[in-house]
């Protein structure tokens, strides 16, 4: 059987993901262009701290696919950020970047931008959804 | 393919009963192990369904939120700056992250918090014009934003679950082509070693009464003069001799 010790021991470990998992407020980041940022602050998501960094990147266009990735590893390294929200098309310029992700936390969400609805066939999750919906059926 | 399997176990009457309780536990926690990788594959599919759902909302609000902004825009003028100088420390929107139990996995689930921010920044906003357009935007963004975190709650639930599906999954293989087989091929084994072992005493036994036989039957011919009598006598002690060589303290008999 099992012994006692490797149990409690086991159940330590479970109440600690379960309280790894409990934020209180954590933080909405956006990498957008300029209209979906000005209206995702105006919504009152923005962030700015002591070190002048901010939870918000306006990409225009110079930015440079580097300077996306910068920033997204940026973001997805803080552990205060819980979601981070990103243009489709952004997302496409990193595409690698992204679908290389594979953390549950923070949370990718690609949300389409006044030139570029929203075209599910490009979304990281969704191509993951009909693959796995493929091999999982069994 | 055939996994390797060692027989370096001892095949006793003991071991035989170890394994067998082996076995039926390893059954046992394959059982169960199947049954929950069922009940998460079953909510895997309603948060699949759900996340479908919601991202057909996104598109819609995603428009009316623009189109809010679009509005306020040619109302108030471009005040893009201004909501990036007014952004502070102190946020107002944030989410709250709870662990919920889903089909067993604690699944993270996120709420929106909205902070009464007392002070008037933001406010001062529209103050030149524009000030009901820019107020209906942010209404429709922070919509706009209630579905996006739906979403988003549903997509990090999704990629956990996936996560530990594939444990589950992983250990329920593990379970049945390797464990399971493993300890069968065992008790299997201890079996036959056991059977291969009484067989070999049996006929051993057979032996030493048989040649015990033969050497009481020259005695008696040596003694011919005895008559056959004694002879039928004979055979009756070594007929006796056969019996009693079956219990375990004749000391003649060497096992």
């Amino acid at each position: 059987g099992q012994s006692p010790r490797l149990f409690l021991q086991r159940e330590r470990e479970r109440a600690m993901a379960k309280r790894s998992l409990e934020q209180h407020d954590a933080l909405i980041a956006v990498i957008g262009d300029e209209d979906t940022v000005t209206g995702m602050l105006l919504a009152g998501i923005g962030n700015v701290d002591a070190r002048r960094s901010s939870n918000f990147f306006v990409v225009d266009s110079k930015t440079t696919p580097g300077q996306i990735e910068e920033v997204f590893t940026r973001f997805t390294t803080r552990n205060d950020v819980a979601v981070v929200l990103i243009n489709q098309y952004i997302a496409t310029m990193i595409r690698p970047l992204i679908d290389a992700y594979e953390s549950t936390a923070p949370a990718i969400l690609e949300i389409p931008s006044k030139e570029h609805p929203y075209d599910p066939e490009k979304d990281a999750i969704h191509r993951r959804t009909k693959l796995l919906l493929g091999i999982r059926d069994q | 393919f055939r996994i390797k399997m060692s027989t370096g176990i001892l095949p006793s009457r003991m071991n035989l009963q170890l394994f067998k309780i082996k076995a039926v536990s390893a059954k046992k926690g394959f059982d169960l192990l199947k049954k929950k990788a069922d009940a998460l594959k079953k909510a895997f599919r309603g948060i699949l369904q759900k996340i479908v759902e919601s991202k057909a909302c996104i598109g819609e609000d995603y428009n009316e939120a623009m189109l809010g902004l679009a509005e306020a825009t040619f109302a108030a003028g471009d005040f893009s700056r201004a909501v990036v100088d007014h952004v502070k420390k102190k946020t107002p929107v944030r989410l709250t992250v709870h662990s919920d139990n889903i089909a067993g996995v604690h699944l993270p689930i996120f709420t929106l918090r909205h902070e009464e921010d007392n002070s008037d920044d933001n406010s001062l906003l529209g103050l030149t014009g524009g000030g009901t357009a820019i107020n209906k935007a942010r209404e429709k963004f922070t919509k706009f934003l209630k579905v996006l975190v739906t979403v988003a709650s549903l997509q990090t639930q999704f990629v956990t679950l996936d996560q530990v599906i594939k444990v589950t999954n992983r250990r329920v293989n593990a379970l049945e082509f390797v464990l399971i087989p493993k300890i069968k091929f065992t008790i299997d084994y201890i079996d036959k070693e056991l059977d291969e072992e009484s067989r070999e005493d049996f006929f051993r036994l057979k032996k030493v009464v048989e040649a015990k036989k033969q050497r009481q039957a020259e005695k008696y011919a040596n003694n011919d003069n005895k008559g056959k009598q004694d002879n039928e006598n004979a055979e009756e002690e070594v007929m006796v001799e056969e019996q009693d060589a079956f219990d375990d303290d004749d000391e003649d008999v060497f096992i």
